[in-house]
């Protein structure tokens, strides 16, 4: 037995319109910001895809100025209070969204490229070639990235974003390219490429135009995936002192107030906020892929009502691949799989 | 036995490809910080250790590089892994060996806690898709989105303190030896509540949703309609076929994110100064002692591999199919 699509419907009132085609594109083409967590995600993101441009140019203070606020709680004037040497916080995190935000950009676009190109390439051509390439991005999976990176980057004298960016992304493709690697194996044989393979058409235009834009739910995801762990990497680098220190971004912050005790000063402004702003954009992204997860298999939507009265009166809980017997204002068609869920 | 042959033999390529990958970071990386670090220590190391480094880290340029590869994997073979240069006459396989059961024993522990802790919690909420549990489901995305290391200061400034029960740093009590007596094992334990639960709080929120996505996938198969249709209770059916099923592709998952993980909780240590492999990690990156820094990275990849090859092993037991041919 299969969902009948009709059962999704009723589950998740409202939206039922997804199943049906929609004569305008423009709807059609909106879809995914209907869902309510991605849209949280996007507007969240956005507004620190914003904080990262006009950020240096906001903020209050130069975040190296020295004052004679030493370490002062959050006032007026220091909205996240002050550092040992009276910097003020709140300008040091607007300033540091910018490297936090292009690290993560750089890292998952490279990120996500090399694993479309190992993964894709490897489910389509088979054979040899997608065992060593698979191969490869297991041994890169499996051996733990997050101390590789602080080996390499620790070699390297006072790296930079870039070269953080870098040494990030060439590390973390791999479970990228295993995705892609296990739906191309899936796609490659459908009707639509094999009549594509049939008419002519060359290999690279069969990957670029016919699998290509099936995958793109899964490289999205992959991306946004790949810029959560970048984030966290470079923080962390920052955090253990490796990055260079004379740059800001939110792991410096924290580098420096765990350097100066802020904890046993009882410093909390020094700590709370960048720890907040990395955890705020990490659920952004994170809510974003969730969207995209649903987006693609309706299925994982939570939410909706789940629990409806049935025409004898009593409560259901509505579970995919049941279809309960509705209130008397349904029409009272017989159903094979009604059954009740006495448990609920 | 096919399946865990194979596995094993992938499991030795890794261990191959990161050993070979250990001897040509240093090699490609321009400069050459550790021959900086002997000639400060010039007439404090013996000859010997100078010769073990040479070889570790490429300095000896007048053999090529075969030959250089093949004395780096003597070296290994023989456990001579350097000299450390933070714990300075020490070398580094006996820093490493006073760690790695600190780590074993705390995130190996908790890891697989909240891994058992989440899947369970996991069954509950894909199967009752749509009740309460799910409304927690953005609380523990949240959790899961903040750096381990940071929730681990705000666990410290909370809970520990003066005169509180959970101490703030260090693995035991200072003035003890570690042995297995009445006095180590209490404080021991009581030294890693706060980081295990650190631990447990923001990883265990990944298990939750892959087993509730996992669950809502398995509930609507046949298999579980026709288990309905036997009249076996809701309990059984939930456990015995929706779950049961559900489980495998979460262990695998385990299986293939431990490096993810293992990297993470190692910074959890920073935090709490805790004796094991990811403090030891930060001071040798505080004190560029490269030969510890390699060290450490040889052992956490190892470990990894091991416990990579168990979770195989529990999938094995787990799942009939591996085991029919």
């Amino acid at each position: 037995m299969t969902i009948s699509p009709s059962s999704i419907e009723q589950v998740i009132p409202g939206q039922g319109a997804m199943a049906q085609p929609s004569a305008r594109a423009r709807r059609r083409r909106f879809r995914f910001v209907a869902n309510a967590k991605a849209a949280t995600g996007l507007v969240v993101l956005g507004v620190y895809a914003l904080l990262a441009v006009i950020g240096p140019w906001i903020a209050p203070y130069d975040p190296d100025a020295r004052s004679a606020d030493v370490l002062q709680a959050p006032s007026t004037r220091h909205w996240f209070g002050t550092t040992h040497l009276g910097q003020d916080i709140f300008s040091q995190i607007l300033v540091g969204a910018r490297s936090v935000m292009v690290v993560g950009l750089i890292a998952g676009v490279l990120a996500t490229v090399l694993s479309i190109l190992i993964g894709v390439t490897a489910g389509y051509l088979g054979g040899a070639a997608d065992e060593s390439l698979s191969a490869l991005s297991n041994v890169f999976l499996v051996i733990p990235a997050l101390p590789l990176i602080i080996i390499v980057a620790s070699l390297v004298d006072q790296a930079g974003d870039l070269l953080v960016a870098l040494i990030i992304g060439l590390t973390s493709w791999a479970w990228g390219a295993r995705v892609l690697r296990a739906q191309t194996l899936s796609l490659r044989r459908r009707d639509y490429v094999e009549a594509a393979r049939a008419t002519g058409e060359r290999t690279w235009r069969i990957i670029g135009f016919e699998i290509l834009p099936n995958l793109t739910a899964i490289i999205a995801s992959g991306f946004v995936g790949t810029v959560i762990f970048a984030v966290m990497s470079e923080i962390t680098l920052a955090f253990i002192g490796i990055s260079s220190v004379s740059s800001w971004n939110w792991g410096t912050i924290l580098f420096w107030a765990q350097g100066q005790q802020a904890l046993a000063q009882g410093a909390w402004w020094w700590f709370v906020p960048a720890g907040l702003a990395i955890a705020l954009l990490g659920t952004a992204l994170a809510l974003i892929n969730f969207g995209i997860d649903e987006f693609v298999s309706p299925r994982l939507r939570t939410g909706g009502r789940t629990r409806i009265r049935t025409a004898d009166g009593r409560t259901v809980r509505m579970r995919v691949g049941f279809t309960p017997v509705l209130a008397p204002r349904a029409a009272p068609v017989p159903m094979q799989d009604t059954r009740e869920d006495r448990t609920s | 036995m096919r399946f865990l042959l194979q596995r094993v033999a992938f499991y030795l390529f890794t261990a191959w490809a990161a050993i070979t990958l250990n001897f040509f970071i240093p090699r490609i990386v321009p400069g050459d910080p550790v021959q900086s670090l002997i000639s400060r220590n010039q007439g404090r190391i013996s000859a010997d250790a100078i010769a073990s480094l040479r070889v570790l880290f490429g300095l000896d340029s007048d053999r090529n590089l075969w030959e250089q590869y093949v004395a780096y994997w003597g070296q290994l073979l023989h456990g001579d892994l350097g000299l450390s240069f933070t714990f300075f006459p020490a070398p580094v396989s006996e820093v490493i060996g006073s760690s790695l059961p600190w780590t074993v024993g705390l995130v190996g522990v908790t890891t697989i806690v909240s891994f058992l802790l989440g899947t369970a919690l996991g069954v509950g909420a894909g199967w009752r898709r749509g009740s309460w549990i799910d409304g927690l489901l953005p609380a523990t995305t949240f959790l899961s989105s903040i750096p381990y290391f940071w929730l681990g200061l705000v666990a410290i400034a909370l809970f520990a303190g003066p005169g509180s029960f959970f101490p703030s740093s260090g693995g035991y009590e200072p003035g003890l030896v570690p042995a297995f007596d009445a006095y180590f094992i209490p404080s021991a334990l009581q030294h890693s509540i706060l980081p295990a639960a650190t631990i447990l709080v923001s990883s265990m929120s990944g298990w939750i949703l892959s087993m509730r996505n996992m669950m809502v996938t398995v509930s609507s198969e046949d298999y579980i309609t026709v288990a309905h249709a036997k009249g076996l209770s809701e309990r059984r059916v939930a456990l015995s076929y929706a779950a049961r099923n559900a489980l495998l592709p979460n262990v695998s998952g385990f299986a293939l994110s431990l490096g993810f993980i293992v990297g993470g909780t190692l910074l959890v240590e920073i935090v709490f100064s805790y004796p094991g492999l990811g403090f030891q990690l930060f001071q040798a990156v505080g004190s560029k002692d490269y030969p510890l820094m390699q060290g450490i990275f040889l052992i956490i990849t190892i470990s990894v591999l091991v416990a990579n090859l168990l979770a195989d092993v529990a999938y094995l037991l787990l799942d009939p199919r591996t085991r029919k041919s």
